[in-house]
C-alpha cells in the first residue's frame, strides 16, 4: 500500500481495518517531510517527535474503540496563523518569533477531538499578507509541481504540503482568496466556508470580516469531512453561525441534474490566460453534458472588488496588528521610553508587505479620509453583495476560475504589488460578500502547472457546492470529457 | 500620478501605525500609497449615493451572556509569553521620570 497517495478518508479506514497506523502514517510522513523540505520548505516548524507521541496516543485509543471518525489517525498540518498550545505559531513574522501559544485555535481542537495528529505548521506570507508565500520571514515556499514556481498565497505552505505528499490534509485561512488560489496553483482541493461557519478562536486576525477557516486537501470527501469537524458555534466567536445543516458529507452525492450553473462573462475576459480559460469551460461543459443547466450572465461590479477589498482589509489589518507592540508577546526591541519601544518593536518586527498595508490602513481610516475611502468600500460591498444576491435569484452557483493564470515563477510578482493584488480578482469579491467558494483541480497547462476550477455558492449552500464540485472530480476521474 | 503624498502625510501615518522608517523606506512607501491611492480612486466611478455601508454581510448582534468566571486565574499563562514581566505584571520600559 502506497501510504502517503492516500487520501485522509482512505488512511483512516486503512488505519481502522488494522491494515496500517497513526504511528506509521505519521512516520511516513516525517520521513518524506525529511527528504522534501529542503527543497520545498513547506513548513515553518515540525514538531516530530511530539507528533510520533501523538499519533501513539490516538492510535490506542483507535484500538479501544474510543475513536472512531473518519479522521481518526490521519497525520495534519496547521497554518502557522493558528494557534496550537505550546507549539510555536509565528504568522511567518518575525514580531512572533518566539511566541508559544498557551491555548488552541477551536478548529485545531475540533480536528484533535476527532483524532486528526498534528504535524506542525505550516509557511505562508507574513501575517496572511501576500499571495505567494514569498513575503514569509522564514523564506519562500516552493510549488512541489514545480519548484521554480510559487504554491501560492497566503496558505501557500498548507497548499504545497498537501501537494507534497507532507501531510494529508491540513488547514488553511482565507481573507481574499488565501485557500483557493494556492489549492489552484498546487493542484489541490481547497474550500473557503461560509462566513461564521468556523470559529475564528485563535486565528491571529487580519481583517476579521473577512476571515475564514477551511481545509487543504486532496479529494471533496476528504473536504466535506474536514469542514464537518470544523464548523461549530462557538461562544468565542461572536460570529460563528448556529448552523443545523453541518453534515456536509452528506452532499457527497454524483448528481447535477438540474442545477442552475451561472458563468460570469466578466470572469472570462482580459487578463485571463488562455489555457486557464480553456480548462475552466471545459470543466462546465462536462457538468452541462451530465445534466447542469449552464448559462452565462454578467455579474457586474468584478473590476470593483479589489480596490474595495484592500481598502477594508488595509483598514481592518492596521487596528488588528495595533496588538503587536512587544509588551504582552513576541519580539521586543530594545530602546528608550515606551514609545521609542513600540516604534521600534514593529519597524524591526513587520516586514514590508505588512507595513504597507498598516499604514494604507490607518491613512484610510483617519480623520478627514475615513469617509471617501473606508465607508465608500464598505458602501461597494454592499452593492457587491447585491450583485451576488441577484446571481443566486437565478443560479444555484457560480463557476468560474480561481485565478487568471497558473503559478508565477518565484521573484516575479512581488515587485508590482497592484499586479500581485489583481491576481486574486475572482477570489476576493467571494469574501466581501461572506459566500463559500470551493476550488478543484481541472487540468494542467502546457508546462504542467495546475489549472484550479473555482464553484461559488450563496450563504449557507455549502452543500450544493460540494455536490457539484464531488460530481465534477468523479467524472473528471472517470476521463469524462465533454462531447460538445 | 494623482495622488501625491507628502513628507507630512506620511509622518502622520507613521504616528498612527507606530511605525518608524528609513529615508529610503519613507520615499517607498510615498510612492506606493500614492499608487494604492490611485487604484482605489476607481471606486469614484461608482454611484453610492443612498448606499448604506456594509461592516458585515449578516446582521451583527450584541452576544450576551452572565458575567460569570468560568476560566479561573489565567495570570500565569497570560505572563508566559511576555518579553518582562515583574510581580506578576508586564514589565514596560520607563515611560516618564
Amino acid at each position: 500500500m502506497e501510504l502517503l497517495s492516500l487520501s485522509a478518508v482512505e488512511l483512516a479506514t486503512a488505519i481502522k481495518e488494522g491494515k496500517t497506523t497513526a504511528v506509521e502514517a505519521m512516520q511516513a510522513v516525517l520521513d518524506k517531510i525529511r527528504q522534501s523540505e529542503e527543497l520545498y520548505n513547506c513548513y515553518v516548524t515540525v514538531d516530530g517527535e511530539n507528533a510520533l507521541r501523538r499519533a501513539q496516543a490516538v492510535q490506542r485509543r483507535i484500538e479501544s474503540g474510543e475513536l472512531t471518525g473518519p479522521l481518526a489517525g490521519v497525520p495534519m498540518a496547521v497554518k502557522d496563523n493558528l494557534c496550537t498550545e505550546g507549539l510555536l505559531t509565528t504568522c511567518a513574522s518575525k514580531i512572533l518569533s518566539n511566541f508559544v501559544p498557551t491555548f488552541s485555535a477551536e478548529a485545531v481542537l475540533n480536528l484533535e477531538k476527532a483524532g486528526a495528529v498534528l504535524i506542525g505548521k505550516t509557511n505562508m506570507d507574513e501575517f496572511a499578507m501576500g499571495s505567494t508565500t514569498e513575503t514569509s520571514a522564514y523564506g519562500a515556499t516552493k510549488n512541489p509541481r514545480n519548484p521554480e514556481h510559487v504554491p501560492g498565497g497566503s496558505s501557500g505552505g498548507s497548499a504545497a504540503a498537501v501537494a507534497a505528499e507532507e501531510c494529508f490534509f491540513a488547514l488553511g485561512s482565507d481573507t481574499g482568496g488565501s485557500i483557493r488560489q494556492p489549492a489552484s496553483f498546487c493542484g489541490v482541493v481547497g474550500m473557503k466556508p461560509t462566513y461564521g461557519t468556523v470559529s475564528r478562536y485563535g486565528l491571529v486576525a487580519y481583517g476579521s470580516s473577512l476571515d475564514q477557516i477551511g481545509p487543504l486537501c486532496k479529494t471533496v470527501e476528504d473536504c466535506a469531512v474536514i469542514l464537518e469537524t470544523i464548523a461549530s458555534h462557538d461562544e468565542k466567536d461572536s460570529t460563528s453561525v448556529e448552523r443545523q445543516d453541518t453534515d456536509f458529507t452528506s452532499a457527497l452525492v454524483k448528481e447535477v441534474k438540474g442545477l442552475r450553473i451561472g458563468i460570469p462573462r466578466d470572469y472570462f475576459g482580459e487578463g485571463l490566460d488562455p489555457e486557464v480559460k480553456t480548462a475552466v469551460l471545459q470543466a462546465a461543459e462536462l457538468l452541462k453534458a451530465n445534466g447542469a443547466l449552464v448559462e452565462e450572465f454578467d455579474l457586474s461590479l468584478v473590476d470593483y472588488a479589489i480596490p474595495a477589498y484592500y481598502t477594508i482589509a488595509a483598514a481592518e489589518a492596521s487596528s488588528n496588528l495595533e496588538r503587536f507592540d512587544g509588551i504582552k508577546y513576541g519580539y521586543r526591541a530594545e530602546a528608550e521610553g515606551l514609545h521609542q519601544m513600540y516604534k521600534k518593536t514593529r519597524s524591526q518586527g513587520f516586514g514590508p508587505e505588512v507595513k504597507r498595508r498598516i499604514m494604507l490602513g490607518s491613512f484610510v481610516l483617519s480623520s478627514g479620509y475615513y469617509d471617501a475611502y473606508y465607508l465608500k468600500a464598505l458602501r461597494v460591498k454592499a452593492m457587491i453583495k447585491k450583485a451576488f444576491d441577484d446571481a443566486f435569484a437565478k443560479y444555484d452557483c457560480i463557476l468560474g476560475p480561481a485565478a487568471p493564470t497558473t503559478a508565477p515563477k518565484l521573484g516575479e510578482s512581488l515587485a508590482d504589488p497592484i499586479k500581485m493584488y489583481l491576481g486574486d480578482i475572482y477570489t476576493i469579491s467571494v469574501n466581501l460578500a461572506g459566500l463559500p467558494g470551493i476550488c478543484v483541480p481541472c487540468g494542467t497547462d502546457g508546462r504542467g502547472l495546475p489549472i484550479g476550477l473555482q464553484l461559488i455558492g450563496d450563504c449557507f449552500r455549502e452543500k450544493q457546492l460540494l455536490q457539484a464540485a464531488y460530481t465534477y472530480e468523479q467524472l473528471r476521474k472517470e476521463g469524462g470529457k465533454a462531447d460538445v | 500620478m494623482a495622488n501625491i503624498i507628502t513628507d507630512e502625510t506620511i509622518e502622520y501615518v507613521g504616528i498612527l501605525a507606530k511605525l518608524e522608517l528609513s529615508d529610503e523606506e519613507r520615499e517607498q512607501a510615498k510612492k506606493d500609497m500614492g499608487r494604492m491611492l490611485d487604484y482605489i480612486d476607481k471606486l469614484n466611478e461608482l454611484d453610492t449615493s443612498g448606499v448604506e455601508p456594509m461592516s458585515h454581510v449578516f446582521p451583527v448582534k450584541n452576544v450576551f451572556r452572565e458575567d460569570e468566571v468560568t476560566n479561573g486565574d489565567g495570570s500565569a499563562l497570560t505572563l508566559k509569553n511576555a518579553p518582562e514581566q515583574k510581580d506578576g505584571m508586564f514589565l514596560v520600559p520607563k515611560t516618564f521620570d
